[in-house]
């Protein structure tokens, strides 16, 4: 059964109607009884069927309008679509972080690969698609999913639980420490398709890990596609994750994801955004500090040009007594593009010497770039420290007077303040690779400006 | 050539003039100080040297290394072997001096050749601390980002430095005593004095003499009113210590009032 509500559009004098309804049918839903997600999946339908599409009278969308998104262009890859798109790049399989893989999967429009050494396999390391894993680790998949984030958070939220095509599982068994960093890419190829993914990340108790996720497909004009995508995280108790997140989506990707960490006692995340790509996102990132001793950091990089709309909304939640949690999100906006960072720090009563920061910082390059910075706190405990920040500034006339004086020709004295800029957030990110790569990302854009 | 040439320059700020005809002749190897009361023009003429946006040119010539450098850009001016050192050098958030010192030594080799691949690591580190010990500077000062959080001293230390770098052959240094103790006065001079050569000419931009206790400068010229309205020898500059600004107010205001 599809959707069958309509939405009247008023815009000026004239009155639109246009279709409001994805293609999607519940025929799509894999809900055969032999997968572990079959229940999971027939709740998360009627969750999205009950779901209208958001609207800007909602107030986490109030600055992110989907009235233009071409809702019913959209269709699942076929089994093995990849074979007749454009291949993944190379670079996008190198190590980002140290010199080797210890696993690495490729998720594809209609497919999928995963390698993962066998030496981890071995130590109880699960990192498999969800097509395997329903097959070798039913009883996981079926403990884990949906057990972070509820299909009922959002329209989209329930759209990626009911019909995730590329799914990840990524299990470190209790003590396990894995050396070597863990890889995946989702690569999302071709037009007025939806790459639909959901990752599930358990850490249990005393683990660690490192592991790099990254989003990407090549630019095609004057064409749609969409991604919506769930990232389900724990970290348990005394558990160590390093999770490091590139979305470089073409132009023409309409992108939505909702991400949530539970952190568990004295266990520790550090979570790393970086966003270039996309023409909307809108993205849903929950720190949830659930144990006694728990700490979460978040860094974001945003670069945006030409008419990109990101749009990241994220929560800091302390729930519980001594919890440390540290956003710092910093971004430069060139071209009409806009960005919105919406955040609150909640501090649940009694979750005393809480201790939350959160800042956000922009750098407009252009007279029609808009960022919008909205910070919160909501604090039911006496006994906190929070603060917060919130900055959007443009490259200033006297420091680049200074940097030209000095021989240094324009657009390389704008590029040294872009990049100082960014020193702050590139400093928090422990992985040269990735720190490689975002200076990347700022040259690209600033070429492109 | 061998400097730079200043003639009849006339400069406005938002339309009201500042400078009314300023002429000077500044030869590589000398060394030159312009002294005078505050609000005479003499910052205005370091950052009309530079090229500053806000400093319209509207009368004169500026003539360096052969060529009228009124239209010149202000990175092109640098490379072309101007320099000024800041009265108040401001932060450049992010960027460590020796990132800083390394794109603009790059920018200017790439100037000369287009394929110049830019010096290596190492031997820009090996250099820098070279310079950095010219001026008695702790080598963790090259990881600092410029200018933020920096002492009056340690700023004014950076210029030096830059010009040390950068080796210009026409350097202004505008107020670079001030804000300095001692100390710093002397180690800042020193490292001038070390630098100032047959290939570089100086001029200093003081409204003190006592900067002048340590650059020993080759001719004085008093700016008042825009203008230079007299210029001598080092003898000039102690007249001044003795007998203030007054007598300039007194001999110059009529021929400002006509």
């Amino acid at each position: 059964m599809a959707e069958k509500e309509k939405v009247v559009i008023k815009s000026g004098r004239r009155e639109v109607s246009a279709p409001r309804k994805f293609n999607f049918t519940r025929e799509m839903v894999n809900t055969s009884s032999d997968s572990p997600l079959a229940s999971y999946r027939a709740d998360a339908w009627s969750a999205f069927e009950k779901f209208g599409l958001p609207s800007t009278s909602e107030e986490a969308w109030r600055r992110t309008d989907l009235r233009k998104m071409p809702v019913d262009k959209f269709n699942l890859p076929a089994d093995g679509a990849y074979n007749d798109l454009p291949p993944i790049p190379k670079d996008l399989l190198k190590p980002l972080v140290g010199g080797q893989h210890g696993g690495q999967i490729t998720l594809l429009p209609g497919g999928s690969q995963v390698s993962l050494l066998p030496e981890l396999a071995k130590k109880g390391v699960v990192f498999t698609d969800f097509r395997t894993a329903e097959n070798e680790h039913p009883e996981l998949l079926k403990k884990f999913a949906g057990t972070v984030i509820r299909a009922q958070d959002g329209k989209f939220a329930a759209l990626a639980a009911a019909l995730s095509q590329n799914g990840i599982l990524l299990y470190v068994p209790k003590g396990v420490q894995v050396e070597e960093p863990l890889h995946s890419v989702l690569w999302g190829p071709g037009v007025d398709l939806a790459h639909i993914s959901h990752l599930i990340i358990y850490v249990d108790v005393g683990a660690s890990v490192t592991y790099v996720h990254e989003y990407a497909s090549p630019d095609e004009a004057d064409a749609d596609s969409m991604h919506a995508g769930l990232v389900e995280i724990v970290v348990a108790d005394g558990a160590n994750l390093r999770f490091v997140e590139l979305q470089s989506w073409g132009n023409h990707v309409w992108n939505f994801s909702h991400e949530r960490v539970h952190v568990g006692k004295d266990a520790n995340l550090n979570w790393v955004f970086g966003a270039v790509g996309s023409k909307l996102t809108k993205n849903f990132s929950d720190l949830d500090l659930i144990g006694v001793g728990a700490e979460g950091r978040m860094s974001g990089f945003y670069f945006t040009d030409g008419s990109q709309h990101l749009d990241h909304d994220t929560q800091q939640n302390h729930l519980v007594p001594n919890t440390f949690s540290d956003l710092l999100f910093k971004g430069a906006l060139g071209g009409k593009s806009r960005s919105v960072w919406q955040g609150m720090i909640y501090v649940a009563p009694g979750a005393q010497k809480t201790d939350g920061y959160q800042a956000n910082r922009n750098l407009l390059l252009s007279r029609d770039a808009r960022a919008d910075a909205i910070p919160g706190l909501e604090i039911s405990a006496d006994d906190v420290r929070c603060s917060h920040g919130a900055t959007i500034g443009k490259i200033d006339s006297e420091p680049l007077f200074y940097l030209l004086s000095r021989g240094i020709p324009q657009d390389e004295a704008e590029q040294l303040m872009v990049e100082g800029f960014f020193d702050p957030i590139i400093q928090r990110i422990p992985f040269e690779g990735v720190r490689e790569r975002f200076q990347q990302a700022i040259k690209e854009k600033l070429g492109r400006k | 050539m061998s400097g730079l040439t200043i003639k009849n320059l006339h400069v406005s700020i938002e339309g009201k003039e500042i400078l009314k005809g300023v002429n000077l002749e500044i030869k590589k190897g000398e060394i030159h100080a312009i002294m005078g009361p505050n609000g005479t023009g003499k910052s205005t003429l370091a950052y009309a040297m530079m090229g500053h946006p806000s400093y319209e040119i509207t009368e004169g010539e500026i003539i360096f290394e052969g060529q009228n450098i009124v239209e010149m850009a202000t990175d092109e001016r640098s490379r072309l072997g101007l320099f000024l050192a800041f009265q108040y050098p401001v932060a450049i958030p992010g960027v460590t001096v020796a990132n800083f010192l390394r794109t603009a030594l790059n920018a200017r080799r790439r100037a000369k050749n287009p394929e110049d691949k830019g010096i290596s690591i190492l031997d820009f580190r090996k250099m820098l601390k070279e310079k950095m010990d010219l001026l008695q500077m702790d080598h963790a000062f090259a990881g600092r980002y410029l200018n933020e959080g920096f002492s009056g001293g340690e700023k004014k230390r950076a210029e030096i430095l830059q010009m040390a770098t950068l080796k210009p052959s026409i350097a202004f240094l505008d107020e670079t005593d001030s804000g300095l103790d001692i100390d710093a006065l002397r180690i800042v001079s020193e490292g001038v004095n070390a630098l100032a050569d047959e290939n570089l000419g100086v001029v200093v931009i003081t409204h003190y003499q006592r900067l002048l206790n340590h650059i020993k400068p080759n001719y004085v010229h008093i700016m008042f009113d825009g203008r230079i309205v007299e210029s001598g020898g080092p003898e000039l500059a102690l007249r001044l210590e003795e007998l203030g600004y007054d007598w300039v107010r007194e001999k110059y205001k009529e021929v400002v009032a006509a």
